[in-house]
This record gives C-alpha cells, sequence and structure tokens, in this order.
C-alpha cells in the first residue's frame, strides 16, 4: 500500500494532453485491453528514477506542452524527455535532473522545442486508484488516470501524490549519453518479422535506405510513416495479436508503427517490430521529421534493453 | 515465399512469439487455441506476461528480463510437441444474449434484410437460431467478434461507418456478430441492442465473453429490455447508397 497520500499539484491549465501512465496494462490483453504506459519508455524511467522512486510508479507524460501546475507543498520533481520549454515560475527548469519545488512555485510547460512528450515524476509517485491492475490513463478505452475513467488533466484537478517512503535511486542528473538530441535524425532499430520476406525486393530496399517522413497522422496508438509505397504480396490476413512497435503495412503502402495504445489484434502484414527503445524514440518525433529504419538483430536488441533496464532495477 | 508448415513460431518482437496453428477460420481450432493457451501459462508461469489468441494464432508475450527469447521459443517448441486439443475445456461457457431487435435501435434491420433477400423477421430468426462461438476479442475492450454467420446473413460493413455506435449494440459485418461493449465508433450493421454488460471493471474477469465462449441471442420484447436496464434511445438509419 502506498503512504497517506497528500496533494501535490493543482492544475493551472491543462494543456492538450497530459496522461497520467505508469509502466501499463498487463495480463488483460486477451479481453482487448491495450496496454498503454508511457509512449517514451527511456525518458519515463529516467524520471522516475531521478526523483528517487522505484520502477513503474506513475509519473505525467506531456504531450505538446501547455500544462501548467502549481505545487501545494514542497515537492522533489525530475523533468525528463520532450523539451517542452518548461519554467519553474519564471526560470527555466533543469531537466533530466532532480529538482526542488517550494510550495505555492509553478512548473510552466511552453510550446516543443525538441521533441514532443516531457515526463514529469514527483518524488513519492503520483497516486492515483489503478483500474485493471494499472493506472495507466487511455482515454478511447475510458481506463486509468486520476479518476479511473481515462480523463486527460482538467483545469482545477488537484493532483495526489504518495509521501515518499525512501529514496530508491541517489541519481541526481542523467548521464548526458543518455539525454538524447530529439531534433537530430532518427535510426529506429526493427526486428524483421514473420512477413518481411513477403515484400518485394523493392519495397525491402526501400523499408531500410529510404528517408521516412512522420506523419500528422501520429498518436499514441500509432505513427505514420510517409515515404516510398511498400509492396507486399499479402493484402491483409485473419486478424491477430499485435505487440508493442509492429511496424504494419496497410494497401496504401505507408507503413504505421504500433506504440502504447495499440489495437490489441489487426490483419495487416508486418515488416515486423520496433525495439522497445526504438519505440520510445519514435514517440518523441515530431511531425515532418524524418526517420530511418535499421535492421537488428534479437540478441542485440535484447541485449540492449537489458542493459537499458539494467540501470534502473540496481 | 514459401513458408514451413504449421504450426510455426513466429517472431514478434524481444518479448514476443506469435504461435501460428491454422491458415483458415474453422471452429475446431479453438479446442487446440484453448489447450496451447492453457499449457503456455503453465510452461511460462511468472515470465508469461500476455497471451493473445485469434482465429488461427496465439500471440505469447513474456517478460524478457526474465527468460530469453530463445529460452521462450524453446518452452513453446515444447508445449507444442505435447498438444493434445483440449476437448473438454474447449467448449466454452454458453451465454444467453438478450435481444431486443428492432428498427429503432437496429437501424441497418432493413438493410440487411433487402442485401440478404429475406424478410426483417427472416433476419431477426436467422440471426437468434445458432449458436455462435468467441474466436477473437478485440477493437475495444471485451468486444467479442463471433461466427460463423449463417451464409445467407453476410452483409458488407457500412461504407462509412458510424461516428457514436450506442453500447450494447448488436451488429453483424461479413461473417461476423458481435455486441458493442460501450460507446465507440463502428461500421458494422446494427440490428438490435442488448442490455447484457459485456465489460464490467467490477466484474471477475471484467469480460462477460472469451475467447472459445457459446454464445446465442435471445429475442426479447422492449419491455423485458427495459426491465434489464437497456436504453431505447433510437439510432440514426446509416446514410448508405441504396444501389449497389
Amino acid at each position: 500500500m502506498n503512504p497517506a497520500n497528500t496533494y501535490g499539484f493543482r492544475v493551472n491549465r491543462a494543456g492538450p494532453l497530459a496522461l497520467l501512465q505508469d509502466a501499463g496494462r498487463f495480463g488483460v490483453r486477451h479481453l482487448g485491453v491495450t496496454q498503454g504506459g508511457p509512449a517514451d519508455l527511456h525518458a519515463w524511467a529516467w524520471a522516475n528514477q531521478l526523483a528517487g522512486n522505484r520502477w513503474g510508479s506513475p509519473v505525467l507524460e506531456v504531450t505538446f506542452g501547455g500544462l501548467e501546475l502549481q505545487a501545494e507543498c514542497d515537492l522533489t520533481v525530475a523533468v525528463t524527455g520532450g523539451d517542452l520549454s518548461a519554467k519553474h515560475d519564471t526560470l527555466p527548469l533543469p531537466m533530466w535532473r532532480r529538482t526542488r519545488i517550494g510550495k505555492g512555485e509553478r512548473i510552466i510547460f511552453g510550446a516543443p522545442a525538441r521533441g514532443l512528450r516531457a515526463y514529469l515524476a514527483v518524488a513519492g509517485g503520483f497516486s492515483a486508484e489503478p483500474v485493471l491492475g494499472s493506472v495507466a490513463c487511455v482515454a478511447r478505452e475510458k481506463l486509468g488516470g486520476f479518476d479511473g475513467q481515462g480523463h486527460r488533466l482538467a483545469e482545477g484537478d488537484r493532483l495526489s501524490v504518495s509521501v515518499p517512503d525512501c529514496a530508491y535511486s541517489e541519481a541526481v542528473e542523467a548521464p548526458e549519453c543518455e539525454q538524447p538530441d530529439y531534433s537530430g535524425p532518427a535510426i529506429l532499430d526493427l526486428l524483421p518479422g514473420a512477413q518481411i520476406a513477403d515484400f518485394t525486393g523493392r519495397s525491402l530496399y526501400d523499408a531500410f535506405n529510404c528517408e521516412w517522413r512522420v506523419d500528422d497522422r501520429a498518436d499514441r496508438m500509432g505513427v505514420r510513416l510517409i515515404g516510398p509505397a511498400l509492396h507486399c504480396r499479402i493484402g491483409s490476413m485473419i486478424s491477430e495479436g499485435i505487440s508493442l512497435g509492429a511496424v504494419q503495412v496497410p494497401p496504401d503502402g505507408q507503413p504505421i508503427a504500433l506504440l502504447n495504445d495499440r489495437q490489441t489484434i489487426g490483419g495487416y502484414p508486418r515488416l515486423g517490430n520496433l525495439t522497445p527503445l526504438a519505440a520510445s524514440r519514435l514517440a518523441q518525433c515530431l511531425p515532418g521529421q524524418s526517420v530511418r529504419l535499421r535492421p537488428t538483430g534479437a540478441e542485440r536488441a535484447l541485449r540492449k534493453y537489458r542493459a537499458f533496464i539494467d540501470q534502473f532495477l540496481a | 515465399m514459401t513458408h514451413t508448415a504449421l504450426p510455426r513460431l513466429e517472431s514478434a518482437g524481444i518479448d514476443s512469439w506469435m504461435v501460428r496453428l491454422f491458415e483458415t477460420i474453422e471452429e475446431n481450432n479453438l479446442l487446440w487455441l484453448s489447450a496451447l493457451t492453457h499449457d503456455c501459462e503453465v510452461a511460462f508461469g511468472e515470465a508469461l506476461v500476455d497471451l493473445v489468441p485469434s482465429y488461427t494464432t496465439l500471440m505469447v508475450t513474456f517478460d524478457p528480463l526474465r527468460i530469453s527469447s530463445w529460452e521462450a521459443r524453446k518452452r513453446l517448441a515444447d508445449v507444442l510437441a505435447n498438444l493434445v486439443p483440449d476437448d473438454a475445456g474447449g467448449e466454452g461457457e454458453l451465454h444467453e444474449i438478450a435481444t431486443w431487435y428492432d428498427t429503432s435501435v437496429g437501424p441497418d434491420l432493413e438493410r440487411v434484410a433487402r442485401l440478404s433477400v429475406m424478410s426483417v423477421e427472416g433476419v431477426i430468426k436467422t440471426h437468434s437460431f445458432q449458436e455462435y462461438r468467441v474466436f477473437a476479442l478485440g477493437f475495444s475492450p471485451g468486444f467479442a467478434f463471433m461466427g460463423l454467420l449463417d451464409e445467407s446473413l453476410t452483409c458488407p460493413r457500412l461504407n462509412t461507418p458510424r461516428q457514436k455506435v450506442p453500447s450494447g449494440s448488436v451488429a453483424i459485418a461479413g461473417q461476423q456478430t458481435a455486441a458493442y461493449p460501450a460507446v465507440t465508433p463502428g461500421g458494422w450493421n446494427l440490428i438490435g441492442r442488448t442490455a447484457a454488460r459485456l465489460f464490467d471493471r467490477n466484474r471477475e474477469g471484467f469480460s462477460l465473453l472469451k475467447v472459445g465462449d457459446r454464445v446465442r441471442f435471445v429475442s426479447v420484447d422492449r419491455q423485458t429490455f427495459e426491465s434489464e436496464g437497456g436504453d431505447p434511445a433510437p439510432v440514426e438509419p446509416a446514410n448508405e447508397e441504396k444501389s449497389p
């Protein structure tokens, strides 16, 4: 059980999309319930680490910016991920490090400068009642979030915070190499999937050698990539489970990388799966940004993932 | 491209394998999928994250921090080598879904009747006559894809999906039928409505229907529908072209 809760923040301005996210909702995919959880696992994990929280503590995912919070008591926070021009009252809020926020002081997110989603963790973790085992907020399914009904933050909301029992990490600042430059070119590792050989040779060449542009049809369900049309000998398939990062190719030949809020089953052939860290990186790309796909092997991908996670479970 | 014989294990990322058992949708698939699901639960234990059965496949998601992809593949190969169909448990639970078939809440009844060249009464009788199997859940929490529909009833999806399909709507498309657990967009033909709570976060197991379950739609009148808590608010007919 969480220790006694206190109110931590009041929402002065909600912005377009601020969602509570823990690691995600698991063990319920067979009921058609999506995964949820942070679109950028990398930045989310660092936010918790720097706030001294254990893995999986609920964090705010702030997309596009626009959110303004006022502290209702003295708090320790950490903001990671996309640079949304966050301020601590009138001064720039230092990112990727632990910061003290005094009672009455404000955190104000502006507009995206680099990247798309910022993660705000508070020492102790935000507190909400889990629904189907998770507080991950999925608006489409009306599940999770502070009210359990999948609502994004709204003006006037008061956000409850668990009192920290102990610090699970002493890290004060994330190492430089863990702070990505989201405005730079994104190279996304992709593990080839079962239908890869059903694409034409030309399409496979294009898939891994052309630049792909992130379309504005991009959200937590999936990100559409614009480029040369890819041709698959299979038009559509009997629907089957879809795992995180699956890159499906509908008949128009424009791939869609499926993220945390994807539907649980689908019937388009797939090039394969982005690795979890590649999916995280894609989630920080603004529409119009270009990305490349790079094939990777299962062993290498797993090694990278485990090395990443190990930093937080020590 | 030629694939190796079934069953087949296909990579689905660093934490998932797709177990492909069949190429076509058959009721008998469920006996095997039920057994496979159970055996995977046993074989993976704590390392199991999610199992998604669907028509011809089972997607197995495991915790890549606990077991490697290779270890998971080995366990699945062992499970498949010893798999026997679940003749007992594979029959699935039987549910009777009380449905008020009416053009007010099933505004596509007449379209379905026209395309199937039968009367509205005939559509209702045909739809409620047989038992269906749940082949997959997806689209939204608790949304069960059921089949297979009598061939005389098959009717394509609407060209333009509705923005809001009321919850409880009973619908058909192609050779499948379903009931919408919540208000969502939807392109299936609405033929009636049920008061049954298809997805309930406070119920053990959450979803009324699970893969492998059997379902029969039972025609009830408006009074019964409303007494069970059904909302009789009518839906606008779809704005579809009259000719092909």
